[in-house]
Formats: C-alpha cells, sequence, structure tokens
C-alpha cells in the first residue's frame, strides 16, 4: 500500500472523499471479478486442488485394469470392475446393509437429541445446561479409535454391559450389527445433539406458551410447533451421522461381531490389492450421499438452514 | 514343508523334461520346477564403503534400538525404521522406492520380486548366512526364485488353534472345532479376518475332502476356492469374531466371547492367561516365515547388506525373534544360553517336524504353484472378491 501520510485535513470543512488514497481498494471496487477471485482463490486451491482433483484421480482408477500378480495398477478403460461391484450378491447386500445402518444411527440420534434439546434449551438450570452441554461435546474429546475400543470392552461378553444386566438374568447384544450402531450413535451423536440444541434454543418461549393456550399438550406442542421449525437443524446434523456412518468400517471391525461387513470394509480390503475395485465401490457411498442431499433439498429445508 | 517341495520339484522337473522334451531349467530346491518371468535386477557384488543410513520398513519389534544402536555404532550406518501392519501396506511403501531394506512375509515377497521391486541377494557377502539357517527356512518358494536367493531368513511361526481350556476341556486334535457346523463351540469361534485365511479353510480339506485334489492350499483352482470359500460360509454361522489386529484378538478370548481360533503363540503369550492354551491339530495350518529382502531401488546397498549380516547372526536374530515372539532363522542361537533354549522349545525352533506340517504364507497367483499346467489358479484379487463373499 502506498498510503502516505494521514490525509485527512484538520480544517473544519469536510474533506472531499477524493483525498483519500487507496488504489487497491479503489482497484478491488472498479474490479468485480478482481474482488471475488481474492476472496475465494484460498477456499477454491483448496476445493478444487486437493479435494475435487484427489477424488476425480481416484475415480479414474475405477476404470483401469490391475496387474493380477504383481497388484499394480495399468492404466486403461474397462467396466468390469462395476459389473462386479453391482453383480456381486455379497456386494450389495453389503452396500444394503451400510445403509441401513446409517440410517439407523440418524434416526437414533434424533430421537435421543429431540428431548435432550428441548430439556436443555428450555426446562434445565443454567448450571444443569453447562454441566450437559459438557457432557454432550466430552467425547468430542477422545480419540476415535479410543471410543470404539471402550465400547468393545464394555459390550465384550465378560464386560460391563452383560455383568450390570446379570442380576436380571437379560444378556447384552454382544459384538452385532445392534453393537455397531449403537456404537456409531455414541460417536456421532454430538454432532446431531449440538444443532438440535442451538435450534431449540432460538424457538421463543411464548410459542410453547401460545401452543398451551391454544389447548396443546406437551406431545402436540412438540409434533407441530417444535419439530417444523427444528427440521433444517435436524437435516444439517443427519448429513453428518449418515455420512460418517457410511464411511466408517473401524466400529464394525471393533464390535460388529461376525456379520457387519460395510463398504467401508470391502474398500479397506482392496485398497492396496486391486485398487480398481476398492474406487468403483467407493462411488456406492457417493451415490447414496447425493441422493439423500437430493432429498433433503426437495423438502427445501437446506435452504433455511 | 521342505521334503514335500523337493518330492514336488522332482515330479514336476520330470514331467516337465517329458511334455517338453528339451533341455528343461534345472528344478532348483524351492523353485519347484516352477519357472517365472523376472526382471533382470543385478545383485550386489562386492560391500562397499557404508552409506551412512538404511532405510527399513519392518514389522512392529524387528528394528529396535536395543540391537539397531549397536549396529550404528559398528557401521556408521544409521538405521530409519517405519513400522507397517500388513503385507500389502509394506508392498506399497516398498514400491515407492524411498526404503532399503524390508522384513517381507512369504505373501508379500513374491509380489515384489515378480514386480521387480527387490534384488536378488549376493549370499557370499553374509557372513552369517552359514549352515545355521534352519533349513526348513532356505530355498522356499517366497524367496527363492528360478535359482535366485531374495530373502535372508528372520524367523517363521504357525498359525494355531487356540483355546480356552476353562471350556475347551480336551485338546482338540483337528480344526473341526472351528469349522464344522455342530462344533460344541458354535457362536465362540474366532477366525482371521484377512483373505489369506482361505488357505486355512483349504488346509482343512486337503485332509477332509480329499477328492478336491489340493495338494498346495495356495494354488487353488476355481473348484476348489469354491469349496474353500463354502467352508468359510458354513463357519461363518458359527463365527462370533474376525480378528486382524492383535489386540482385538487377545481381548476376545479373555473378555470371553471366543473360546477357541486361530491365534500366534505370541499372542497366547501376550494374553497374560492361563487359560490360554495352543495346539498344532493334525490337518497341520497356515504360517508365516519373514526374510530380509533389498530393494532394486536401494540407495544404501552396502548399509543393507551389513544390516542383513548384522542381524542374522545368532544373538541378534535371536533378540528380534524373542521380542516378536517367533521361531528364529539361526539355529544357533538356540545353545547360547538357558533362556534362548527355552524360547526355542517353546516355539518349536528346530522342531522341523512341526513346521513340515506347516504351509507358509504365499502370495496366490495364476499360475498354479503346486505345478499343475491345466488349469489356471486363482489370483489374490479372486480370493479378495471371494473374502468378501463370506461376511457377505
Amino acid at each position: 500500500m502506498t498510503v502516505n501520510a494521514p490525509v485527512r485535513a484538520p480544517a473544519s470543512a469536510p474533506a472531499p472523499v477524493k483525498a483519500v488514497a487507496r488504489p487497491v481498494s479503489t482497484l478491488l471496487h472498479r474490479h468485480r471479478w478482481l474482488r471475488l477471485t481474492g476472496l475465494l482463490a484460498l477456499p477454491l486451491t483448496w476445493l478444487v486442488g486437493l479435494y475435487i482433483v484427489s477424488l476425480a484421480l481416484l475415480l479414474v482408477t475405477a476404470f483401469w485394469f490391475i496387474d493380477p500378480f504383481t497388484s499394480k495398477v495399468i492404466p486403461g478403460f474397462t467396466w468390469q470392475n462395476f459389473v462386479l461391484v453391482f453383480s456381486e450378491p455379497a456386494y450389495i447386500t453389503t452396500s444394503l446393509r451400510t445403509l441401513g445402518v446409517a440410517l439407523a444411527v440418524t434416526a437414533l440420534s434424533a430421537l435421543f437429541a429431540i428431548p435432550l434439546g428441548i430439556f436443555m434449551a428450555k426446562l434445565a438450570s443454567p448450571w444443569m445446561r453447562a454441566v450437559l452441554a459438557v457432557a454432550i461435546t466430552l467425547p468430542l474429546w477422545a480419540g476415535y479409535l479410543v471410543k470404539i475400543l471402550a465400547m468393545r470392552i464394555t459390550f465384550t461378553e465378560e464386560g460391563f454391559f452383560n455383568w450390570a444386566l446379570a442380576p436380571f438374568g437379560i444378556s447384552g447384544p454382544g459384538f452385532s450389527l445392534f453393537t455397531v450402531v449403537l456404537t456409531l450413535t455414541y460417536l456421532w451423536f454430538p454432532y446431531m445433539a449440538l444443532p438440535v440444541y442451538t435450534a431449540i434454543r432460538q424457538i421463543p418461549v411464548n410459542l410453547f406458551d401460545a401452543s398451551a393456550d391454544l389447548g396443546a399438550r406437551g406431545f402436540t406442542t412438540i409434533r407441530t410447533v417444535v419439530l417444523p421449525l427444528l427440521l433444517p437443524a435436524l437435516i444439517a446434523g443427519s448429513v453428518f451421522t449418515f455420512s460418517l456412518s457410511l464411511g466408517d468400517y473401524i466400529a464394525a471391525r471393533f464390535v460388529g461381531g461376525a456379520n457387519a461387513q460395510m463398504i467401508g470394509s470391502i474398500i479397506a480390503s482392496n485398497i492396496n490389492l486391486n485398487p480398481p475395485v476398492a474406487a468403483a465401490f467407493s462411488v456406492i457411498p457417493i451415490a447414496f450421499v447425493v441422493i439423500y442431499l437430493l432429498v433433503t433439498r426437495r423438502t427445501g429445508a437446506l435452504e433455511r438452514m | 514343508m521342505r521334503k514335500k517341495l523337493l518330492a514336488l520339484s522332482a515330479t514336476a522337473a520330470v514331467s516337465a523334461l517329458m511334455l517338453a522334451g528339451c533341455a528343461a531349467p534345472a528344478a532348483d530346491e524351492g523353485s519347484q520346477g516352477l519357472v517365472f518371468d523376472v526382471p533382470e535386477v543385478p545383485m550386489l557384488q562386492e560391500i562397499g564403503e557404508p552409506e551412512g543410513n538404511v532405510d527399513i520398513v519392518a514389522w512392529s519389534g524387528f528394528v529396535e534400538p536395543a540391537w539397531s544402536d549397536k549396529f550404528t555404532e559398528d557401521t556408521g550406518c544409521v538405521v530409519n525404521r517405519r513400522v507397517a501392519g500388513t503385507s500389502d501396506e509394506m508392498v506399497q511403501l516398498m514400491r515407492t522406492g524411498d526404503y532399503d531394506l524390508l522384513s517381507a512375509s512369504g505373501d508379500a515377497s513374491l509380489r515384489l520380486i515378480v514386480g521387480g521391486d527387490v534384488a536378488p541377494i549376493n549370499t557370499d557377502l553374509l557372513v552369517n548366512f552359514t549352515d545355521d539357517i534352519v533349513p526348513g527356512m532356505l530355498g522356499q518358494l517366497y524367496d527363492t526364485i528360478n535359482g535366485d536367493a531374495y530373502g535372508v531368513p528372520i524367523g517363521r511361526g504357525a498359525n494355531v488353534l487356540q483355546y480356552n481350556s476353562e471350556v475347551v476341556t480336551e485338546t482338540p486334535t483337528s480344526w473341526d472345532v472351528v469349522w464344522e457346523a455342530d462344533s460344541p463351540y458354535a457362536g465362540q469361534v474366532i477366525a482371521y479376518d484377512a483373505p489369506i485365511y482361505i488357505a486355512d479353510a483349504a488346509v482343512y480339506l486337503m485332509t477332509h475332502s480329499p477328492e478336491l485334489g489340493i495338494t498346495n492350499p495356495y494354488a487353488l483352482d476355481d473348484t476348489q476356492l469354491a469349496a474353500a470359500v463354502d467352508l468359510l460360509k458354513q463357519q461363518n454361522d458359527i463365527v462370533a469374531e474376525y480378528w486382524a489386529d492383535p489386540v482385538a484378538q487377545i481381548t476376545s478370548f479373555v473378555g470371553g466371547t471366543t473360546v477357541v481360533g486361530t491365534s500366534w503363540e505370541i499372542l497366547r503369550k501376550l494374553s497374560a492367561d492361563d487359560r490360554m492354551k495352543s495346539t498344532l491339530p493334525v490337518e497341520g495350518s497356515t504360517g508365516w516365515s519373514d526374510a530380509w529382502m533389498i530393494s532394486s531401488e536401494s540407495d544404501s546397498p552396502n548399509c543393507s547388506y551389513l544390516w542383513m549380516d548384522y542381524t542374522s547372526a545368532a544373538d541378534v536374530n535371536g533378540a528380534i525373534s524373542m521380542n516378536f515372539g517367533m521361531a528364529p532363522a539361526n539355529a544357533a542361537f538356540c545353545e547360547l544360553n538357558e533362556e534362548a533354549a527355552a524360547h526355542c522349545a517353546e516355539f518349536n525352533a528346530l522342531d522341523e517336524e512341526y513346521f513340515n506340517k506347516v504351509w507358509f504364507w504365499t502370495t496366490p497367483i495364476e499360475q498354479c504353484i503346486d505345478g499343475r499346467t491345466d488349469v489356471e489358479c486363482t489370483s489374490f484379487q479372486d480370493w479378495t472378491n471371494a473374502w468378501a463373499t463370506v461376511k457377505g
């Protein structure tokens, strides 16, 4: 910048605007495209250069060949990898199972987040609210693997869960798909709970009063007043819980038992030996997320986010 | 195993001669009469001035300051270690060309040799590469190709059958307790979580379904692979868990989720639980055998040779195998002291009878490594796809 001296004249008359020499600002003001470039250069380099390009490179591999002996990839063009992914029944069941898990985790997170959010935002004392906010975010401070191993210890045959419920004659789910859903819900719950809580806080208390004045009971109020106002937050949270669950396979490995193979498990086992198949298979979660986003867009919730 | 291989190589060589009617390449020990198209990579002719450092990809516990510091002191070669978790990861790392050495298991080595990623080894340059190397670890298919040695043996181990003696009160003599649907321990079985585990099913089928004609669990044609996969699917119904992570395996046994299944001696030891016992059933088993291999693009070949030689000495080789929990390659270690002898006894280091029943991990490839030429065998990619269908 070549601003020389304090330009503002000490004179009583207001100085003409022209007197302020700011060449960069002037330039930016005159050229709209320059302004935009300056603003977006950094994020766009990041998005296109690192994110999109690496993703595209991965997807291109899906059309390549593999040397069956050395497992080196050979550039070329074949649909064979996609044919394999879509013709093998086991791959299809795995995809559907993963989709089911992601939806279940999302539903469970929402089910827990709404009552908790209402309690925290509208009923709890400030002190209680702070304690709960810490309790929700606390798991985020621990490592991801640590949390999964903690769940593993909890649900092992002679673990805490079975020990605690043994007096009631109940035995836990052990390592199963259900435990995977529980673990993933535990992992991703904060991402649902926080937006939902924030959204509920923003609902004016007098809406609850108005609803009660009009004769609605608690549940009716939640259904007709809270939920519609909450939808954008729920969808924001669900994008996290859904897509994060879709990509996870570590939970399936540690608490899944014998029949919890996920999309990620297959990608992981192919990534070194057969990268083209791994790449072709990674199209499936991408498709799921795109469809999910399109569906939520249709509800109009994304605009109100 | 070696005897089997020798017998095989003889048959293969004879039939090759009869069929081809021309001078077949001498069936060297371990090459089983199989000839692979291997890129021409020169081997080092003499050890020169050390370069000052060496980059090693190794299993956890193979390169430790306890013995690498002394190496640096002796030779001036600084050791840079990179620990890898799986054979596939090792292959990927070696292909970057950034590393000089790796500790390769049999399921990685063939890929690297044929891919031209590793160089043949001039064993004349290794003072410690002597007759003390246990015979079962020399000239195996996975590190000796077309007569050239590509690996310097480090150690070996079997995938044993581990059981919780509190529940499984009698020592199982057969693997049937983990394979058959009517196993008394259905729902409490643990299995290994990797495509290579298909070979374990094949080993079981070699005894129990001889009509399939499996003679090497790493050479399966389509029918044989399908049979192995069917067995694995049957097993899936009685499996509580699959393990890939050693810690998960230990907690599974100690936590009571599983009572019987595949394991390594070292995991039983690490579980520090007296209830855990292990055995090698009559069918035999799969196992692993590790060897140092040198990159064909190594920029420190001298330091690499010095390292391979240093770690082949009885005491260092023994220290590695005790630290990792395996049978050492250098038999001389077993005579060093009482602790060493006890270790060798526990891990069956000198028991060739024991290791004769062990089929060491080898990369499955399209060329049938059991010598059959009338069929095409299934590749590791086929195995990986098949493995995904098991857990469907």
